[in-house]
């Protein structure tokens, strides 16, 4: 991108010579911004290294100063189903994330293209709304919440987690409502013009076009989830049977007196697929993460 | 639309009126709440020892973590933008962390900042320095949460690339035919540019910030734990001397551990009010800062 100067001469026709001095000096910081950047890398990957590493370590080379494990101890991985129901939680991951995805997706996507591309009264008050639910702490709304799923006995349950976003998640509408203000008025009018209705619009139009951003706000769900450890510690109760991973692990340790390696173990494996997932769907990740920056 | 605004009813609405009510009430889940005026935050604001230390903390994190976070977030995205060899390469090493679900994250820099067995302590002691007892000890346990949040600015990094090479070439160009240097180019031409971005960071990091939950009660549960001896699954929030007791930690003891739902409800509004108030003074200082559609003034 620093390649500017030499367009200065553009008119006529004829590159510049840039001047040794100038050339050097640009080497020179070429060098410099990627030797930062090596340094930085290393730095942001060295985390990952030591914790893969002692992963497959033995108990008492993960409490040694020793960096390198030998021998390897493969089965780690497998001492961490043994140690904590590990399979259990990783199953209760994936339905909460699967309902939940899948409400998102169901309630988000209407209520992000009637207020992009309806007109109706009350809409830019609506869309306030959705707003002040983006930016409002969960901390606030939790305890009246929480009352209401103990009254309801569901506490201990997946219902207080999945069930709210079938309602519409603001995160969801809000990214989705961005992408749709993109589409082009004239392909709907034309869909009109030939007697399609709103809906069908909806699912065979809008849908087809914005499937960049759909992808986008389904992967957010999945990892949002995922990653979730608020909700799921306060309503998935006591019972460890319940709990998601997030909160498995987060107990791993206290509850079995577990080795760190055996843990390293565990965390390995819970970063595993949100890796693969992102190796697997790069594009929406970084469409999806600019599209909230950017136009936001 | 309709299900939308049935749903906002019964999850926002609903619950928001009535915490501002349940705030006003003595109320354990047994009993009905009871109503006692304004006793609640009469308790907050002059008797709970721990109110003070829980704000001090969480805005000590704010102040800290996020101007860093968008400082290093800005300067990778700047060399991204400028290497010639690798990009791809280096942005997904950068992106990467920011993946890593909070809790493992958090598990792995406990073990990693562990101030006898970890490999960061040993690596110092290699070369002849003696590492800090991090997550041990009480100076020491919010900057290791600040290296924590360090190290998943991703997300924040890309946005700040993407915005970077939205800028305009003209502008460099005019820029540098009026004779301006790399500072000035960066000065005049590049941040005014990415103003609204680093609003939009900024705003986000302090929302978030005042809602860090996950990575405190992880790292003061794991690494309690760990310094008892008898380790007991007694988590100590907090841990150690209350340094990584954040407000929303708080609320949470109160609410879930003691169930005292009518001063939790108290702490929820006086964090709502705060939210609220930060929100709308950066966005209000905003306006001598941040420009618009690239007009540079």
């Amino acid at each position: 991108m620093s390649t500017v100067p030499v367009r200065l001469e553009s008119s006529t026709f004829e590159r510049r010579k840039v001047p040794r001095a100038v050339r050097r000096r640009r080497f020179l910081v070429s060098v410099a911004n990627h030797s930062l950047l090596i340094a930085a890398a290393i730095a942001f990957a060295a985390p990952f290294v030591f914790i893969v590493l002692t992963a497959l370590m033995t108990h008492d080379q993960a409490l040694s100063p020793d960096l390198w494990p030998h021998p390897f101890r493969w089965s780690n991985f497998t001492d961490v189903f043994h140690n904590a129901p590990m399979l259990r939680w990783t199953l209760n991951t994936a339905l909460y994330a699967g309902l939940a995805t899948l409400g998102v997706l169901v309630s988000s996507i209407p209520v992000a293209y009637a207020l992009s591309k309806l007109r109706w009264r009350g809409r830019d008050t609506v869309f306030l709304v959705v707003l002040v639910a983006l930016m409002l702490p969960p901390q606030v709304t939790v305890i009246p919440l929480y009352v209401m799923w103990a009254k309801l006995d569901l506490v201990g349950t997946l219902w207080p987690l999945v069930l709210p976003v079938w309602f519409g998640d603001a995160f969801s509408i809000f990214l989705l409502r961005q992408f749709f203000l993109t589409v082009p008025e004239e392909y709907l009018d034309a869909a009109r013009v030939d007697g399609c209705g709103e809906l069908r619009i909806l699912t065979t139009v809008v849908c087809r076009l914005a499937k960049p951003a759909i992808a986008a706000v389904a992967l957010f769900s999945v990892l949002y989830t995922f990653n979730d450890f608020f909700l799921p510690l306060l309503y998935l109760g006591e019972n460890p049977d319940h709990w998601v991973l997030s909160v498995g692990l987060s107990n791993f340790r206290s509850l079995h007196q577990v080795e760190w390696n055996i843990v390293m173990a565990a965390t390995v494996l819970m970063m595993l697929p949100v890796i693969i997932l992102f190796f697997l769907a790069q594009r929406a990740f970084v469409e999806g993460v600019t599209l909230t920056g950017v136009k936001g | 639309m309709s299900p939308w605004l049935v749903g906002f009813t019964i999850f926002v609405l609903y619950p928001l009126v009535m915490s501002a009510y349940l705030s006003f009430t003595k109320y354990d889940l047994l009993s009905s709440p009871k109503w006692v005026g304004l006793a609640n935050y009469k308790y907050a604001f002059t008797v709970d020892p721990q109110v003070w230390p829980a704000v001090k903390n969480t805005l000590w994190f704010v102040a800290v973590s996020v101007p860093l976070s968008v400082l290093f977030a800005f300067g990778i995205a700047l060399m991204l933008t400028r290497a010639r060899y690798g990009g791809g390469f280096f942005r997904t090493v950068f992106y990467l962390p920011a993946l890593a679900p909070p809790v493992a994250a958090t598990l792995g820099f406990v073990y990693l900042l562990n101030p006898v067995t970890g490999p960061i302590n040993s690596g110092l002691e290699k070369i002849g320095l003696e590492g800090p007892l991090w997550f041990q000890s009480p100076e020491w346990s919010k900057p290791s949460l600040v290296l924590l949040a360090l190290w998943g600015i991703g997300n924040t990094m890309v946005i700040f690339l993407a915005a970077v090479l939205d800028v305009p070439k003209q502008l460099y160009e005019s820029a540098e035919l009026d004779g301006a240097g790399p500072w000035q180019r960066m000065r005049w031409v590049t941040l005014p540019s990415v103003s609204p971005v680093i609003l939009f960071s900024v705003v986000l990091g302090v929302i978030y910030g005042l809602q860090y939950f996950t990575q405190a009660y992880v790292a003061a549960s794991i690494a309690s734990g760990q310094a008892s001896a008898a380790g007991e699954g007694a988590t100590n929030l907090g841990y150690p001397e209350d340094s990584t007791l954040f407000y929303p930690v708080l609320l949470y003891n109160w609410g879930f551990r003691y169930f005292q739902m009518g001063y939790a409800s108290a702490l929820a509004m006086v964090l709502l009010g705060v939210a609220l108030l930060v929100t709308v003074v950066i966005v209000r200082n905003s306006k001598r800062w941040v420009h618009y559609g690239g007009a540079v003034r």
